[in-house]
């Protein structure tokens, strides 16, 4: 509780504290001569605000690198008209809050499991963050081996015990679903090193006091675990969330969007653009994908972090 | 298909910046035809290995035959890079005194009315095949003459399935279908082969009916280009249709959904298989992983609606080219050693080096006798006019999505007509990328 009203309070405090502005201005112009943030300036605005407003600029066109021919929402529109562009926006809604959901839930359970007192705990959590550190490449070609329909182990296996394997990555219907499963597989380590993080910083007096009172297991976690987990929860989803929107490379190597338009994302579609050399229609590509990340984080980010606050 | 796009230039400035050092070099190296009236010449083609170790092969026979003039060959980057490369000297006037580079679109984007020598008058042009005439042709003038072979969009097959089910090689779609039936009844091998592991392979059953298409309706690809012909209406559906309808009879291979392109060959190859739509380089594939099954493995084309029109679908070799920039005595020498480049001796040199993968389309040319089935089964429908041209070498247009597309058709997961409809909008973006007329 104390660090989630802590950083509520942070959060908030620039509104607070509006009558001072102009001190706090003034303070901070005292305090670095402006020649010292002449260089980051630079760098920020050839790298970042030039770019930004430039690719703003060419998705409103018809771009061959050599000519630009203005169009205005043109390139919009047919986002939005293509059936496989629509899609790929769904399932980027799909994947992002499957990969998402399935991340908070077993990384709070694996969380829970790995900060018990368990033999060889050091190992386990190693084991757990361990695919967070391997090449996504190379999980994505492991698992096109893995889930390889005839001949692959995970169908081979299933055989022995007299299940039929599905085609994993080949049937329309399950492609997604597979791809999004080995996200999760891989990117779980981190929630579950970021739940580790939030259940050490919880207090022993809040349990000891819980054991007072008589609580059992399922009490401590339900009143004092998950409630003071709030804040690790935040960064899971937030995380979770904007990886799974942004998304390419995983479904990139495993299926290429496919079969067909199946699995296909924003992401790899743009990307498919940008491949067909449509440079202005990939780009109004990316600016849509920013426009969703951005109006999904912001929103949701605020929610998490009032509903903090008023606990 | 073929794997590259004149579209994708970013490596303009880099391409730019090679050109500059190269036309530096050229002020210092060139100018020496004066000594004793030799003249050297510069042979410009792309750096793959093979590419290289044929044009070395030519040069040295043309050297011998023709003493007082010498061959240099220079390479080049290959895809992007090289177009780029290309326009550059060709727009400075820097370019080697002869070199070579693909037919159909993208020797049509190089303006070679403006940029290359006119060959019209050479005697070698009327022993060329009239389609590859149309590949290296303006509407003013023919510009090249072939290095290497063509090659077909058709279905290669299992001639031993053929044979012990006593089946004939189909002339129209029917005849394939009960052909693909019979053999699925027999049980032995898949009939259709199909190999969405590898996308590519999925546009075949498309791609490869263009022979058909031209047969009703002859103007089909101009109408295409400017806006008037679509893929949704016959005779152009009928591909995608096709493909569908294979897929609903169950007739392709269990694994189509993961197998890849070399999977689709060793299949065909070793019986498991019987019919695989595919390009006919596919020969070298075949040769590298099934080498015992050269005269196994035979070709015919992806039939039609009628008969009397069935033909091969041809994809045409590259061309090799004279810029204007070439003047003098050493255009004259140019001209001889495009001539010899358009000889039989020529192309005996060509299939030495490099493993054929179709017919010539020179007259007189003939493949060594001990070419695999897949390429000899060609030469009939050669010698007889029965081929067209491929789509991309008629029109600038081709859509990017295509193989996901033929995929979802032939995987069940769009219907045929959908495909089609999906198609046409994603060559819409092309043909305005393109800045056609009309679109």
């Amino acid at each position: 509780m104390t660090t989630a009203t802590a950083t509520g309070r942070t959060s908030t405090s620039p509104g607070t504290i509006v009558p001072s502005e102009p001190v706090k201005r003034r303070r901070m112009k005292s305090s670095y001569p402006t020649w010292f943030f002449i260089p980051a300036g630079v760098f920020y605005v050839v790298l970042f605000l030039i770019p930004t407003i430039a690719s703003f600029y060419f998705s409103l066109t018809r771009w061959t690198l050599f000519d630009v021919e203005f169009i205005g929402f043109d390139n919009f529109v047919r986002f939005f008209q293509e059936p496989q562009l629509v899609q790929g926006f769904v399932n980027t809604f799909i994947y992002a809050f499957l990969t998402s959901g399935l991340k908070v839930v077993l990384g709070l359970l694996l969380g829970v499991f790995l900060s018990s007192q368990i033999i060889g705990r050091g190992f386990l959590r190693a084991t757990v963050f361990f695919p967070v550190l391997v090449s996504t490449i190379g999980v994505g070609i492991l698992f096109q081996v893995l889930m390889d329909p005839f001949g692959g182990p995970i169908n081979e296996v299933l055989a022995t015990v007299g299940i039929p394997g599905p085609g994993w990555l080949t049937d329309p219907s399950l492609a997604l679903v597979s791809v999004a499963l080995v996200d999760v597989w891989k990117g779980v380590g981190l929630a579950t090193l970021i739940y580790i993080a939030g259940m050490v910083a919880i207090p022993h007096e809040y349990f000891e006091a819980a054991k007072v009172d008589g609580a059992g297991a399922w009490n401590n976690f339900r009143h004092i675990t998950l409630p003071l987990l709030r804040p690790a929860t935040v960064t899971v989803v937030l995380l979770s969330l904007i990886g799974g929107l942004r998304s390419f490379d995983l479904i990139w190597t495993m299926t290429g969007g496919g079969p067909g338009f199946t699995s296909d994302v924003l992401a790899s579609v743009v990307y498919k653009q940008y491949q067909a050399g449509f440079f202005g229609l990939s780009t109004a590509g990316n600016v849509v994908l920013f426009v969703v990340v951005a109006a999904i984080i912001f929103p949701l980010s605020w929610w998490l972090n009032r509903k903090g606050d008023e606990q | 298909m073929v794997p590259r796009s004149p579209r994708r230039s970013i490596v303009a400035i880099g391409a730019g910046g090679l050109v500059l050092s190269l036309a530096l070099a050229g002020c210092t190296a060139g100018g020496s035809d004066s000594d004793g009236g030799a003249v050297t010449l510069s042979y410009l083609v792309d750096n793959q290995e093979a590419t290289v170790e044929t044009a070395e092969a030519l040069a040295d026979a043309f050297m011998a035959e023709n003493p007082d003039i010498k061959v240099e060959v220079e390479s080049r980057p290959q895809g992007a890079d090289g177009d780029n490369l290309i326009k550059t000297r060709l727009a400075t006037g820097e370019m080697s005194d002869v070199f070579a580079y693909n037919s159909g679109s993208l020797f049509q984007a190089l303006s070679p009315d403006s940029t290359l020598v006119d060959l019209s008058d050479q005697e070698w042009v009327d022993t060329l095949d009239e389609n590859f005439v149309r590949t290296v042709s303006t509407e003013k003038a023919i510009y090249g003459v072939p290095m290497g072979q063509s090659m077909a969009g058709a279905v290669i097959y299992n001639k031993d399935i053929y044979a012990d089910l006593g089946l004939e090689i189909p002339t129209t779609w029917e005849e394939f279908i009960a052909n693909s039936e019979a053999i699925k009844a027999a049980g032995t091998a898949a009939p259709i082969v199909q190999t969405y592991g590898d996308t590519w392979t999925s546009q075949l059953f498309v791609l490869g009916d263009f022979n058909n298409v031209l047969a009703e309706d002859p103007d089909w690809a101009e109408k295409y280009t400017s806006n008037e012909a679509k893929y949704v209406d016959e005779p152009a559906l009928a591909g995608f249709e096709h493909q569908q309808e294979a897929f609903d009879a169950g007739l392709f291979n269990e694994d189509f959904a993961s197998a890849k392109y070399a999977d689709g060959v060793a299949m065909v190859a070793t019986g498991e298989g019987a019919q695989y739509p595919i390009l006919t380089f596919a020969a070298s594939q075949l040769m590298t992983t099934n080498p015992e099954a050269a005269d196994t493995v035979g070709t015919f084309p992806l039939p039609g609606p009628d008969a009397s029109a069935n033909g091969l679908t041809v994809w045409m070799p590259n061309g090799v080219y004279i810029p204007k920039s070439t003047e003098g005595d050493k255009l004259e020498a140019a001209k001889t050693f495009v001539a010899f480049l358009a000889t039989p001796e020529s192309c005996d040199i060509q299939s030495e080096t490099t493993a054929p993968q179709g017919p010539f389309v020179i007259d007189g040319c003939e493949l060594p006798d001990d070419v695999p089935a897949i390429v000899s089964d060609l030469q009939p429908y050669f010698d007889e006019g029965k081929t067209n041209l491929a789509l991309e070498f008629l029109s600038p247009i081709k859509g990017p999505a295509l193989e996901q597309i033929t995929v979802a058709v032939g995987s069940g997961i769009t219907r045929a007509a959908d495909g089609a409809a999906q198609y046409d909008e994603d060559v819409k973006k092309q043909a305005q990328q393109l800045g056609l007329e009309g679109w």
